[in-house]
């Protein structure tokens, strides 16, 4: 293939579909690490979206227990969202700040946001405890074991990623800013960032059209 | 694979990551998207709450709110955008979409006709007999 046909092509092709690869290597690592770990993000976004499913065919299931208007708390609930959403953007910074290698303003970035997480940890944890302890467990109805599993799953998740993040944290501090701790780095934020997309879902399909609608 | 962090130009972005910006703008754009998802969320919140707009619209508004939120999440914060370089990370997300749609929406479509289309229960305990 001639030159100017390659070039014409790229031209007429700018998102690349009809590539050829014989002239190009494989992508950059960092590549391949973000996207392998992009589809296995999506893959977890369908696995929530089984549990939503669940929630949404269960929500009228209440077996004469409680319906979500009478156990949900707008307040707590609103905390707890504004503290996952700027949390997402403390680990932006803090990957920002990784990016240009700043040590304080990542450690910052990170330590704020670990806060934040586990802010919301502990105020889902509490409505969780205060629910089970007047006899509205998991168990109770058909109701509560949907929005116990899909809010819980979604908890179990934001610990994960607090583990994680502390884990990073500690590799930089041992290790620095090297290639394949800035690819962890960058898989982190991804983790994190979806994770505040499963909870807009969360709050709204759960405890505001639960309440409202 | 070579194991550099910024790959030269013309070539494709990881998910997550955006053209080359100065830091300035990288963090005005997570600014905005803040600010952004801010207002969406205090609208969802007030929306879910209020008498003043007409009862029967709020939960398809709650839905529309929503998934805007999770379009500025998705372009602001993980930097998926329609551009060249990003072709491979929104027809990864296009599938996911997909299967994510055909899961609630056929599981909502299919147990709403089962639920409507079922006898009460004393009646199946009836037939039972």
């Amino acid at each position: 293939m001639s030159m100017t046909a390659t070039a014409g092509r790229a031209h007429a092709d700018p998102h690349h579909i009809g590539r050829t690869a014989e002239h190009e290597g494989p992508a950059p690592k960092r590549i391949v690490t973000a996207y392998g770990f992009w589809i296995f993000l999506l893959s977890d976004i369908v696995m929530f979206s089984c549990f939503f499913a669940a929630y949404a065919v269960l929500s009228g299931q209440t077996a004469d227990g409680p319906k979500g208007t009478e156990i949900f708390e707008p307040r707590n609930v609103a905390i707890e969202t504004v503290c996952l959403l700027l949390s997402s953007f403390t680990c932006g910074m803090a990957s920002i700040a990784a990016d240009v290698r700043n040590r304080f303003w990542f450690y910052l970035g990170m330590a704020v946001t670990c806060g934040l997480g586990l802010v919301f940890l502990i105020i889902e944890f509490r409505e969780f405890a205060d629910l089970v302890s007047r006899g509205y467990g998991p168990s109770r109805s058909a109701f509560l074991t949907a929005f116990f599993s899909l809010v819980g799953c979604h908890g179990l998740h934001v610990s994960a990623g607090v583990l994680w993040l502390l884990t990073m944290m500690a590799q930089v501090f041992a290790k620095g800013f090297r290639a394949d701790v800035l690819r962890r780095m960058m898989c982190f934020a991804l983790f994190w960032h979806a994770l505040d997309i499963v909870w807009v879902g969360v709050f709204s399909v759960v405890y505001l059209l639960g309440s409202g609608g | 694979m070579s194991d550099q962090t910024h790959m030269p130009a013309g070539h494709d972005l990881a998910p997550g990551d955006e053209e080359q910006h100065s830091v300035g703008a990288r963090i005005l754009g997570y600014v905005v998207g803040v600010v952004l998802a801010l207002l969406l969320t205090a609208t969802s919140f007030f929306i879910a709450g209020t008498d003043l707009v007409w009862q029967p619209s709020i939960p398809v508004a709650l839905i529309v709110l929503a998934i805007a939120q999770m379009g500025v999440h998705l372009v602001f914060f993980l930097h998926i955008t329609t551009g060249p370089d990003n072709t491979n990370n929104v027809l990864a997300l296009a599938f996911g979409l997909l299967v994510v749609f055909l899961v609630v929406g056929g599981t909502v479509w299919i147990m709403g006709h089962l639920n409507a289309n079922m006898p009460p229960m004393d009646q199946i305990m009836q037939m039972r007999r």
